[in-house]
């Protein structure tokens, strides 16, 4: 190493946040500890009674009164949040595995690829009778099987995202990051996390948004005589269904609506506008998204101050596994070729194995024409979701392309849309099934449109963001050729949102299969309406406590899920990518 | 400078071969020899695709060679090697760190106290000119600016070898100019601290502005043609008739040996030689028109210095290159001794009506390029004179690797549609012979 080169001064004042917290304290400060200690106290009372005994849930039985709302929101968040956090863990866990180790992808992603398509409410029921028996008694047991059903509809596509975008870290940046010999620890938080992170934030919050349903439908879970109703939005909404109260549903509505504001202005836009500092690539003329309640905490001294520990930890960390850096080591590649083979034959025999075990239980009690009639179901809610993706196709697509092509109505219709994609449609059930109920209509007609309620809303903002990016001068063209009406429907405006349209279109065929579990059967007091078709049929079954049909059931729909997407749905998306994505 | 008898670098006998999906190998440096002595700046100076970005690599320790050593120092480079540090083309900076945290990385990937880091990280910045610039995010810099902080992240682990792996050809003409002037200045008023540079380039002025070695590299596969002392002294002028003279010195040599010894061959046996196996440069019929009209009109008249209508048409020796070497395989052109000169078919096509520019193109499409003209040949056998790609992109892969043969049938494409020989249709990935009328 050379010496020490003659320098002139080394500057004393960092232009960094550092600082910052020498100045005093601020207006921004005051505004910053407000929320910061609004959200522990929320913490604090919603996480009070966890150790309570079941029997507790009986002695303060929920009420329909709307004093008690505040809370029960309160409690339904805190479940979200919990269920959040392990879905990072997981994703953190389980897709850097899967990235790194090529044994692990192999059996790693094409379960996360079958984890996506399982109906997650369908295996609610099992997974509940394993939560229960891990803490006996206590209402602890009840809320980690909720928060697991809500961590099941959050995590696979969170794990999904990471993955990709492990896999598609820019060379230049991988290379860099070996020629200064970065510890492993420290390429992960310093390349590799922050690489994934825009991605990451995004599918988080879709998976929040997603998962409200879940939340709500989760909370009052009844398998054969086992009922327990959690505090919360869902039980809230279980119970006046089960009163038949309307004023009630009407206050559960508001309360949703509420929470989901609080939480896109808390959580969704200060993330959204945090993580667009690691975005790799930076289109240009597009304005950053702001959020002022990110502004706030970042102006805040105190927050910075009481920052700076974990902060000066975690360098430490990253310090510290420098100094153990292991080198590269290389393998014999012949070594390793017989590995994998030995390798992908146990995966396929314990694959074998668990398939043979999943039919041997299910045949224990069923024979092939259940397995039939379980098809024939599947095939009626097929055509129930085809024909209302179909319907909200033709609705949705027109209108979107126009709010799209309208500056101002997308800039008030786009975050409407969001925001209806992440109510919980579930919420609004007891309305449209009421009305059934009093005019005496037919629920296998009547009860379809509740499983594209909420998941509609990906179609019409998908579009949206289609028809607003169709380039100005693309549009200047047609305006200059005289591109108008259908021509320009045709020849513009249905290609350019064609890719974006098949993603929405994805979603929420997707989200109706879910969706369809509750959707299929409702009930309105003692009234009890059910559709022909298979998420009534896991619903029932459920119900009665009977796991062979529940499995079944879930199987049946999962290979629905799988063959369309695989034999309709990916092929869609491929063309649509390669014939019709602009720029 | 002085130069002490141990070298920093050894790279002795080196070989890179990828295997390919056949089974074979495909070679992509061979028998590479180089040292690197003290205060020398090598140059290794080729097109795209010799090998020289590879073999930068290999030094870095970012792969491995499949045989030959690479000796840093007396010991072999295994791994991405303390005191070795690279600037990146494409600066590699990371988005989401401040100029300052972006310089301190391999600081802190020493492991070294904080206050260390910073106060060798605030030298290095203050060094290569980037003061005040600390907490800006690499976004807010011009190139200019970005690649210094490439170098200021490169400098301050305080390498012994700088790894230059084309740092000006992302920048525009001026910042790429004062870059490398502000390098130079640093490097012989002896204010960097490091004892030796390998600059990887492609820009033949460049190369000899800054080395004390050049050497010039050759494809298919990468091999050092020739090495060449640059004894001027710093700082150079581009205007100094030495100069130009080495310029013009290493355009003969690259053009002598285009593209291996394959193409470099005498036009008779180079008509024999090439078959299916022949790589084609992605060069649009536009591109070879337009440096044709170059050629023939005002000044040049049919015959140019390639360095000087390099500079003129604002032409890299990677762009301009794989033009003139098209329109050598088609006959337009010949290329000698760092001249292009039409030939009589090639004043034809200049003088030519686009339409006759068509079928004169058409002629010389399939008979000089067998690819073409055995794709017009499946063509017309097949009674429904059509042909899926993957019949000729199988082919190709005999001979060369998946994106080559991707590359190459581009071309093919991009000149068979010009010439109107044949018709492509990406959609259902088919060749035909309707061409819609």
């Amino acid at each position: 190493m050379p010496t020490e080169r003659e320098h002139p001064v080394v500057p004393q004042v960092l232009p960094i946040a550092v600082e910052q917290w020498a100045r005093g304290l601020t207006r921004w400060d005051a505004f910053a500890v407000l929320l910061v200690l609004g959200v522990l106290i929320f913490l604090a009372e919603a996480s009070r009674s966890l150790l309570e005994p079941l029997s507790a849930l009986e002695v303060t039985p929920l009420s329909l009164a709307p004093v008690n709302l505040p809370e029960y929101a309160a409690r339904t968040t805190l479940r979200m949040l919990v269920a959040l956090a392990f879905s990072l863990l997981f994703t953190f866990g389980y897709a850097t595995l899967a990235a790194k180790n090529k044994r692990a992808e192999l059996v790693l992603i094409p379960l996360l690829d079958i984890l996506q398509s399982v109906p997650i409410l369908g295996f609610l029921s099992i997974t509940i009778v394993f939560f229960m028996s891990l803490a006996p008694g206590r209402v602890l047991g009840a809320e980690f099987a909720a928060i697991f059903a809500i961590f099941t509809s959050q995590a696979w596509n969170m794990a999904f995202s990471f993955y990709q975008s492990l896999r598609t870290v820019p060379v230049e940046l991988v290379e860099a990051a070996s020629a200064f010999r970065l510890s492993p620890w420290m390429r992960f938080w310093r390349v590799e996390a922050p690489f994934g992170m825009p991605q990451l934030v995004w599918n988080m919050m879709m998976s929040i948004s997603g998962s409200w349903f879940f939340v709500v439908a989760s909370e009052a879970i009844s398998v054969g005589n086992t009922t327990v109703l959690l505090p919360g939005m869902g039980s809230y909404i279980a119970l006046a269904i089960a009163q038949k109260s309307l004023t009630a549903v009407a206050w559960a509505i508001g309360t949703m609506l509420v929470v989901i504001l609080i939480y896109d202005l808390v959580l969704f836009r200060p993330l959204i506008a945090w993580a667009d500092r690691f975005r790799f690539e930076q289109e240009a003329g597009v304005p950053p998204p702001r959020s002022w309640v990110l502004n706030v905490l970042r102006r805040s001294g105190i927050i910075a101050l009481l920052l700076r520990p974990g902060a000066a930890i975690w360098g430490r960390s990253l310090r510290w596994s420098a100094v153990g850096a292991a080198n590269v080591r290389s393998k014999s590649r012949n070594g390793r070729r017989t590995g994998d083979r030995v390798w992908t034959a146990a995966v396929v025999i314990v694959a074998a194995a668990a398939l043979w075990q999943v039919a041997r239980f299910v045949m224990q009690e069923l024979s092939p024409p259940d397995v039939g009639a379980a098809f024939a179901l599947g095939l009626a809610t097929l055509l129930r979701i085809v024909v209302l993706i179909g319907i909200a196709t033709l609705i949705w697509v027109p209108i979107g392309v126009w709010v799209g092509t309208h500056r101002a109505a997308t800039r008030i219709v786009q975050p409407v849309a969001q925001f209806l994609a992440a109510f919980p449609a579930n919420l609004l059930f007891p309305v449209v099934v009421s009305a059934i109920v009093a005019y005496g209509l037919n629920p296998d007609i009547w009860l379809s449109p509740l499983m594209i309620l909420g998941t509609q809303w990906y179609i019409l903002f998908n579009v949206i963001a289609g028809a607003a990016a169709i380039p100005s001068e693309l549009r200047d063209c047609c305006v200059n050729l005289q591109v108008r009406g259908w021509l320009w429907w045709r020849t513009t405006a249905l290609p350019a949102v064609f890719p974006y349209y098949v993603t929405g279109a994805i979603t929420a065929a997707g989200g109706s299969w879910n969706a369809s579990i509750v959707a299929e059967v409702a009930s309105w007091g003692n009234e009890r309406l059910e559709a022909y078709g298979l998420g009534a049929y896991i619903a029932t079954a459920t119900q009665n406590g009977d796991f062979h049909r529940v499995v079944l059931g879930i199987a049946v729909m999962s290979l629905f899920v799988v063959l369309i997407n695989r034999a309709l749905w990916r092929p869609l998306y491929e063309y649509a990518e390669r014939k019709f994505r602009l720029g | 400078m002085e130069t002490s008898v141990a070298p920093l670098l050894q790279v002795q006998s080196v070989r890179q071969a990828f295997p390919k999906p056949d089974g074979s190998q495909l070679l992509v440096l061979d028998d590479l020899n180089l040292s690197l002595a003290q205060g020398e700046i090598v140059g290794l100076l080729g097109r795209s695709g010799s090998g020289k970005s590879t073999l930068l690599r290999l030094i870095a320790g970012l792969a491995r060679p499949s045989a030959g050593s690479i000796t840093y120092l007396g010991s072999p480079v295994v791994a991405p090697a303390p005191g070795i540090a690279m600037v990146f083309q494409s600066f590699a900076l990371f988005p989401w760190m401040t100029v300052l945290k972006n310089v301190q990385l391999g600081l802190e990937a020493l492991g070294l106290p904080e206050d260390e880091i910073r106060r060798r990280a605030l030298s290095a910045i203050d060094l290569i000119g980037l003061d005040g610039y600390e907490s800006a995010y690499p976004r807010e810099l011009s190139g200019g600016m970005r690649q210094r902080v490439g170098f200021a992240r490169a400098l301050v682990v305080h390498p012994n070898i700088l790894l230059m792996d084309e740092p000006f050809s992302a920048l525009d003409v001026l910042t790429a100019e004062n870059l490398r002037t502000d390098f130079l200045d640093l490097w012989s008023e002896g204010r960097l601290p490091i004892k030796g540079v390998i600059l990887v380039t492609h820009n033949i002025e460049e190369a000899v502005l800054m080395c004390d070695r050049i050497l010039v590299f050759s494809t298919n596969p990468g091999h050092i043609v020739d090495e060449i002392r640059v004894e001027l002294p710093q700082p150079r002028n581009r205007l100094d008739p030495r100069f130009r003279d080495l310029v013009e010195r290493i355009y003969v040599v690259m053009t002598a040996r285009p593209a291996g010894s394959r193409r470099g061959a005498p036009v008779g046996e180079r008509a024999r030689a090439i078959g299916l196996d022949a790589v084609l440069p992605r060069v649009s019929a536009n591109l070879l028109s337009g440096l044709i009209e170059a050629v023939a009109g005002d000044p040049y008249h049919g015959r140019a210095d390639l360095p000087v209508i390099a500079s003129s048409l604002h032409m890299e020796v990677d762009e301009l290159f794989p033009v003139a070497e098209s329109l050598q395989l088609l006959r337009l052109v010949d290329i000698e001794g760092g001249d292009i000169q039409l030939t009589d078919l090639g004043k034809q096509f200049a003088d030519a009506s686009l339409d006759d520019r068509k079928k004169l193109f058409q002629r010389l499409l399939l008979a000089h390029v067998p690819l073409a003209a055995h794709i017009r040949r499946i063509l017309q056998e097949r009674s429904s004179h059509r042909a899926p790609k993957s019949r000729f992109r199988d082919e190709l892969e005999d001979y060369m690797d998946e994106e080559v043969a991707e590359q190459t049938l581009r071309a093919v494409i991009g000149w068979g549609r010009f010439a109107e020989a044949f018709a492509y249709d990406d959609q259902s990935e088919t060749f035909s012979l309707e061409n819609p009328t």
